[in-house]
This record gives structure tokens, C-alpha cells and sequence, in this order.
């Protein structure tokens, strides 16, 4: 490994263990290290699996000692958000109320398929609570904080997702996507970040939020290290109704063909207003490195989002109203207070909203007849001060909490997959992200553009300030 | 509820309604933020609400037996 191996790509730790340069256990051994050492101020970690890690990291080596075939992902310390389920740990979801259900008894699905390529897990993630949030705020485990500084959201929910692949923590880690939360993070993390195609991985042993719209997918900072963590974790999962039974189709393959031939446009009027001069220059900056001219026009992406709004907050609150009856004062209130609102929304609104869906994304998908990708800001504004509640868009002043999404959720609302790309900040500036949107089931264009512009030098992501 | 219409007072309505009919207790202090959001939820479902789409459109969520 060429550099500092706390931000060695999972691809560069997986050939040097595979290749007996150097031991698993010792990888796994500097990542608790730094965990240990910079998990009190990033605070991205709720629980390290310290021992299961050693473990793993010894059986790991013994294999390779053995001359058994190295998984792709051999030795590469991974992490996931605390709503995944890990065995013998209370599956949180980033709330009070879960640490009382029991442990669980297996890991997810994602896990296993990770650890079967030979990955080692080495914790849990913070996350904000049960996934209503894109701050990466939490009132119960505090907020994660950004690498780059730590003044500054990672956004969220996946915040401690995004806090760990920035740091040098873990080399990927999983988060969950339904609004947002997995790109979110990635963009003010400045890392890269896979929303896929919706039903493409499994959710089975994951606490839902939004059954019609959650996703997982996997951060990193490298798009090749997503895409490896991608190919592993696809296929088929009976356990999980939403997963395909689709074969996978493996994107490391062609990360490399370039974009040669490739129709690419950039969102137009939604997608502009209200963003911040960083994250417009960001968006021109990928397009211009990628020659894409051609302005495209989603149809209705303000009611798009709106429907999302309302789909989101009236299954959330339908997911967790039993407990809202039982224990509303242990909710973050910035949780709570939304998911009672979305409680008393009619019935007849949140069916329009559905059929909405059908009509956008019927609409959305005849873009794809005309271009392979469109490319969007991620977020408005780099991240924001942790405590913030407000942020300027489109000249008004708005609620920050529910307006951090305003790019991600016309896209995810009908689970097209999307790479969000870290574009690296001006003079030390932070890092924002951009979204490059392909058409369902298509993630393998996403990763060969984001591919291009990473080799390109545009999108990267920037190693941040070593912490004291 | 009118389409148009929601004063804070028709929002407490609903809220002191819909909470009692759905047995969620709320402390006093939690109602003005609820009352908020509620009002952005509703913003966003008349939205919707107001784009005309065709009686045959299907909702998304599409059950296969």
C-alpha cells in the first residue's frame, strides 16, 4: 500500500493482504487504532466490534496462509449504519427506544455478503434517529462530525457512514438512502456514495423507515472501492420482498470504458435554483470535464419532491405510531414532532401522491430514451454548522432539516441509481458533491462516469485535516 | 377539513382531532412544532393534490400475487 494506510483504498488492502504483504490482523489493528483515537471527536462510531474484528482478521489471514482464494474485499475494514442488523448487537436505528429490543441473532444480509469477500466489520455507525434526518444530528448518541471540520454536519442520516469513510475510520461502510441519506453525507463528507437502482440489494435485516422508498448502498472513497463493495453485495435475496431476483451484473468490469459514446445531460431549472455558487460550480465543473451541454428538464421535480415529502412522512409515521402512542418523550423531538404531523395527513393525499409517482416516473424514464445519464447538484450549500437550522435557498430564508434534500429526493422518489461524486473544494474550501443519475438498473454507467472524472482529477475525495 | 383554509386553528382542530382519534399523546409544548410541520406536509400533499392526472393512473406500489 502506497501512502497512509488509513486511507488506502479497499482495493489496495484487499491485494496486500491476498498477496501476503501485509496481515489482516495488522490492517484491522491500525483502523481500532485510529477508531480509538478519533472516535471521540468525529463520533461516528456508537459500537466498535473490537473482538469480533480480531477474529475475523485472524481467520482472515489463516485462510490466505492456507492458500484459499482472497475474496475482493480480503481484510478491507468496513463499518455500517446502526440500523443494519449486526449479530449480538441491538439493531438502534439511531434512537433510545430500539435499546430495548433484543440483540440480534444474525447479521444482514449486506454484512454476510461483504464478509464472504473477505471484509472485516469493525462497528457500528451513528446515524439520525430511525433515519428521519439529513443532518447527521442526534440528540441521544450526539452529532456525528465532519472530518474536515468538525464544527460541521456530515449530514445525514448516514452521517457516521460518511464521518468514517472521510476520516480514514473504515474504508467503506454502508448506509441507507431514502430521501437522501446516503448521498447527503457523501457530498458534505466530500466521499463517494452509491444510491442503487430501488429492489437492486437487499434490505433483509435492516430497520426500515420507508418501505416504497429505502435503499442501501455503500460510501467510500474511491469509485472503484464502490464498486467493488456493489458487485459483492448484489444478487437475489428471498428474505427481502423488494429485492429483485435479477442476476447481479457486476460494474468493476467496466469501470474503466470511459464515457465514449455516452449521451450525458445536466438538470436543468429545479436543479439550478437555489443552489449555492459552490455547488453550481461544482455541477458546471463535472459537466464541462464530461462535455455534457445538453440541458434537460424533469418534469414536475417540486411536486416530485413533494410527493416524496408526503409518502415519507405518513408510512414513517405509520411505521412507528405504536410507539409514538407508547413512548413520545423518548423520540428525538425533531423526529417526533414530524412523524405526528405526517400521522394526521388524509389518506385521499398520500394516494394522489403515489399515483403521482407513476406518472413521474413514467415520464422521467422517457429522458432515458434520449440520454444515458444527467447529472445534478447533491446538495444546495456545503455542510452547514452543526446546531444550524436554517439555510438560504432560492433567496428565502428556509427550514434547514426538510430542504437539505431538495436535489436528492425528485430522483430516489422513483429509485433511479445514482453516484454521488465528491468535488473537492476551492482553496481549502469544503468538499459538494454531484449526482450522476442513470436510468434503473443502469449503476454501471454512473460508476464509469464518476470512474472518468475521478481519473480526470475533478472528483475526488479530499483527505481532510488530521484531527487533534 | 377545507382545501384552502387552514388557519392555525383549523390545524389545532386536526391536531387535537387526529392525535385523540389516533391516541397519540402530545405535552402542550411539542404542539407548536407539530402545528409547523403539519402545515409543510399539508403545503407539499396540495401540491400534489393539484396536478390533474388520468382516473387510471395506478399508485406506484403495484402488489404481485
Amino acid at each position: 500500500m502506497s501512502g497512509d494506510p488509513a486511507f488506502a483504498e479497499a482495493a489496495e488492502i484487499a491485494a496486500a493482504v491476498a498477496s501476503r504483504r501485509c496481515s489482516a490482523v495488522t490492517v484491522v489493528e491500525a483502523a481500532l487504532a485510529r477508531i480509538a483515537r478519533l472516535n471521540p471527536v468525529l463520533n461516528a462510531f456508537t459500537t466498535v466490534t473490537a473482538e469480533r474484528a480480531r477474529a475475523r482478521a485472524a481467520a482472515v489471514d489463516a485462510a490466505v496462509a492456507a492458500g484459499e482464494p482472497a475474496g475482493p474485499l480480503v481484510g478491507v475494514p468496513f463499518a455500517v449504519k446502526n440500523l443494519i442488523d449486526v449479530a449480538g448487537l441491538p439493531t438502534l436505528a439511531g434512537s433510545r427506544i430500539n435499546r430495548d429490543l433484543p440483540r440480534a441473532a444474525v447479521d444482514a444480509t449486506l454484512v454476510q455478503r461483504l464478509e464472504d469477500a473477505g471484509a472485516v466489520l469493525v462497528g457500528a455507525l451513528n446515524m439520525g434517529e430511525y433515519a428521519y434526518d439529513f443532518t447527521g444530528e442526534n440528540s441521544h448518541d450526539g452529532p456525528s462530525r465532519n472530518p474536515h471540520d468538525p464544527s460541521r454536519m456530515t449530514g445525514g442520516s448516514s452521517g457516521g457512514s460518511g464521518a468514517a469513510v472521510a476520516g480514514g475510520l473504515a474504508a467503506i461502510t454502508l448506509g441507507s438512502d431514502t430521501n437522501g441519506s446516503i448521498r447527503v453525507p457523501a457530498s458534505f463528507c466530500g466521499v463517494f456514495g452509491l444510491k442503487p437502482t430501488y429492489g437492486r440489494l437487499s434490505r433483509a435485516g435492516s430497520f426500515p423507515f420507508v418501505s416504497s422508498l429505502d435503499h442501501l448502498g455503500p460510501l467510500a472513497r474511491s469509485t472503484r472501492d464502490l464498486a467493488l463493495s456493489y458487485d459483492a453485495m448484489q444478487g437475489p435475496d428471498s428474505s427481502d420482498p423488494v429485492c429483485v431476483s435479477r442476476a447481479a451484473e457486476p460494474a468493476l468490469a467496466s469501470l474503466l470504458h470511459g464515457v465514449a459514446g455516452l449521451r450525458i445531460a445536466v438538470a436543468g431549472g429545479h436543479f439550478r435554483r437555489g443552489a449555492e455558487a459552490t455547488a453550481v460550480a461544482a455541477l458546471d465543473r463535472v459537466a464541462a470535464a464530461l462535455g455534457a451541454s445538453a440541458i434537460v428538464e424533469l418534469p414536475e421535480p417540486d411536486r416530485a419532491r413533494s410527493a416524496a415529502y408526503v409518502i415519507t412522512t405518513v408510512e414513517g409515521a405509520a411505521l412507528h405510531l405504536d410507539r409514538l402512542r407508547r413512548r413520545p418523550g423518548d423520540f428525538d423531538p425533531d423526529v417526533r414532532d414530524r412523524l405526528v404531523a405526517g400521522a394526521l395527513i388524509p389518506a385521499p393525499l398520500v394516494v394522489q401522491a403515489q399515483k403521482f409517482r407513476r406518472w413521474y416516473r413514467d415520464a422521467v424514464l422517457r429522458l432515458f430514451d434520449r440520454f444515458d445519464a444527467i447529472l445534478a447538484p447533491t446538495t444546495p450549500c456545503v455542510a452547514p454548522l452543526i446546531g444550524q437550522k436554517s439555510l438560504m435557498l432560492d433567496g428565502k430564508e428556509v427550514l434547514l432539516r426538510p430542504n437539505i434534500g431538495v436535489y436528492t429526493q425528485p430522483l430516489s422518489f422513483i429509485g433511479l441509481p445514482v453516484v454521488a461524486v465528491p468535488v473537492p473544494g476551492v482553496d481549502g474550501g469544503l468538499p459538494i458533491g454531484v449526482q450522476v443519475v442513470a436510468g434503473p438498473w443502469r449503476e454501471e454507467i454512473a460508476l464509469r462516469i464518476a470512474q472518468t472524472l475521478e481519473s480526470a482529477g475533478i472528483a475526488r475525495a479530499p483527505r481532510p485535516p488530521e484531527i487533534v | 377539513m377545507s382545501e384552502t383554509d387552514d388557519g392555525n386553528g383549523d390545524l389545532d382542530a386536526l391536531i387535537e382531532v387526529g392525535t385523540r382519534i389516533l391516541g397519540l399523546p402530545i405535552a402542550p409544548e411539542w404542539r407548536e412544532a407539530i402545528r409547523l410541520h403539519l402545515a409543510i406536509s399539508l403545503a407539499h400533499a396540495r401540491a400534489v393534490a393539484g396536478f390533474a392526472l388520468p382516473d387510471d393512473t395506478d399508485p406506484a406500489p403495484v402488489f404481485a400475487a
